[in-house]
């Protein structure tokens, strides 16, 4: 039921996610936040079961941390870490499978653009302009379609997910007025809006 | 719907006169929604080249497998593997998990020392079939059969096999449903590789 969505821009890449946590008929919490960061320039939106969700995200985040730490700093390219992550999803599949649908934002100094990365539960892995995971596909992946070109701005891609996240409210079944949207650009990731504080316990 | 239909691919392996061909769509859905364009299925290992049709997740494991493979048995043996080789390989490969496949069907198709012509096709726990003529593989493998056995002829010239490959592959995925969005032939001679990207149908 998650909606998780992401679009590539000039220089950087926006996440964004609904903050709903609930299973059957129960809304547990509804300030959560599914985009995890997972290096200075990277963070990953996950959509699944809080139990992978978490799971999942933190061992990638702390994976990422220790390649950083064992390798003198160095820092891993984003398709570096998309490719890791779905290594471990691949292994993961025929052992004890993660039900995570992911998507990864990340910049990279090197070539100074922003790249996203769709992957499924299954870890097949795709690089994507825009993507989404869920049902938020069945409405958003239109909008995409149609608005989004090459060499985009900042805040023209934040439109895209803003109309993105409007259309959902209005027209998708299961109610979520929270939505989580992050940045991440050379200034790193940062929050840039959310409905619901995820800090307020 | 079959686990090996989630993704969609189609894949046409042919062979021509001391040369092979093969070409790929390039679509990666998830059942009916498409997801990405550019989804690689034909990998190449030197003058080898492998198709993988099936499960997006396995295609990309098991390329990587072969990488990983093939340059073990190059640092080992300090000779390049053979077409016959490599599909042995994954024959294997895939055998060994016969009680829990990989859910791919490849092709391969290569160039030999002599620089004959060399086709495969295996079944997901590598059962493989040899010809002499084509193999295809994938969500649309009635169409294509169809393609290849009016357009084929045996001994073409690299650019005639290049045009009967192109028209066998876009004719078949047009009509079906998960696989098209764009095209890539590979046509492999003994003077080196000539890649092209297909303009198809983008729905």
């Amino acid at each position: 039921m998650d909606s998780v969505f992401g679009v590539q821009f000039e220089g950087g890449v926006i996440l964004a996610a609904d903050q709903s946590n609930a299973r059957s008929i129960l809304m547990y919490q509804s300030n959560l936040d599914k985009i995890t960061k997972l290096s200075s320039h990277s963070a990953l939106a996950v959509s699944g079961p809080n139990a992978d969700l978490v799971n999942f995200s933190e061992l990638m985040a702390k994976n990422l941390d220790l390649y950083e730490i064992s390798n003198n700093g160095l820092k891993l390219s984003t398709h570096g870490q998309a490719n890791f992550c779905r290594g471990e999803l691949a292994t993961a599949l025929r052992k004890g499978p993660y039900q995570v649908n992911c998507l990864l934002g990340g910049y990279d100094e090197s070539t100074g653009s922003g790249s996203l990365y769709w992957f499924d539960y299954l870890a097949a892995l795709a690089k994507v302009n825009y993507g989404c995971q869920g049902y938020a596909s069945n409405f958003c992946l239109s909008i995409m379609d149609r608005d989004w070109k090459e060499g985009l701005t900042q805040d023209e891609a934040v439109a895209i997910v803003d109309k993105c996240i409007r259309e959902l409210q209005v027209r998708f079944l299961i109610s979520q007025p929270n939505f989580i949207i992050k940045v991440i650009d050379k200034d790193g990731v940062r929050t840039l809006k959310y409905g619901a504080d995820p800090a307020d316990n | 719907m079959s686990i090996l239909e989630y993704n969609g691919a189609a894949i046409i392996a042919m062979s021509g006169k001391n040369c092979v061909g093969i070409a790929c769509d390039k679509r990666l859905g998830a059942q009916a929604q498409t997801v990405s364009c550019d989804f690689r299925k034909v990998f190449q290992y030197n003058k080898t080249f492998v198709g993988l049709a099936g499960l997006a997740t396995d295609v990309q494991t098991m390329s990587s497998l072969l990488k990983f493979r093939k340059s073990l048995y190059e640092l080992r043996e300090e000779r390049e593997m053979s077409p016959k080789v490599l599909s042995n390989l994954l024959s294997n490969l895939l055998y060994e998990k016969r009680f829990g496949p990989y859910f791919i069907e490849p092709v391969v198709a290569g160039l030999d020392e002599n620089n004959e012509p060399f086709l495969s096709g295996m079944d997901l726990i590598g059962a493989p079939v040899y010809t002499d003529d084509f193999v295809v593989t994938g969500t649309a493998t009635a169409n294509m059969y169809g393609m290849c056995e009016t357009l084929y002829k045996k001994d073409m010239e690299p650019e005639e096999l290049f045009e009967t490959l192109s028209q066998a592959l876009l004719a078949s995925v047009d009509r079906d449903a998960l696989s098209g969005w764009g095209a890539t032939v590979h046509i492999v001679t003994k003077d080196g590789i000539i890649t092209r990207e297909l303009k198809a149908r983008q729905d």
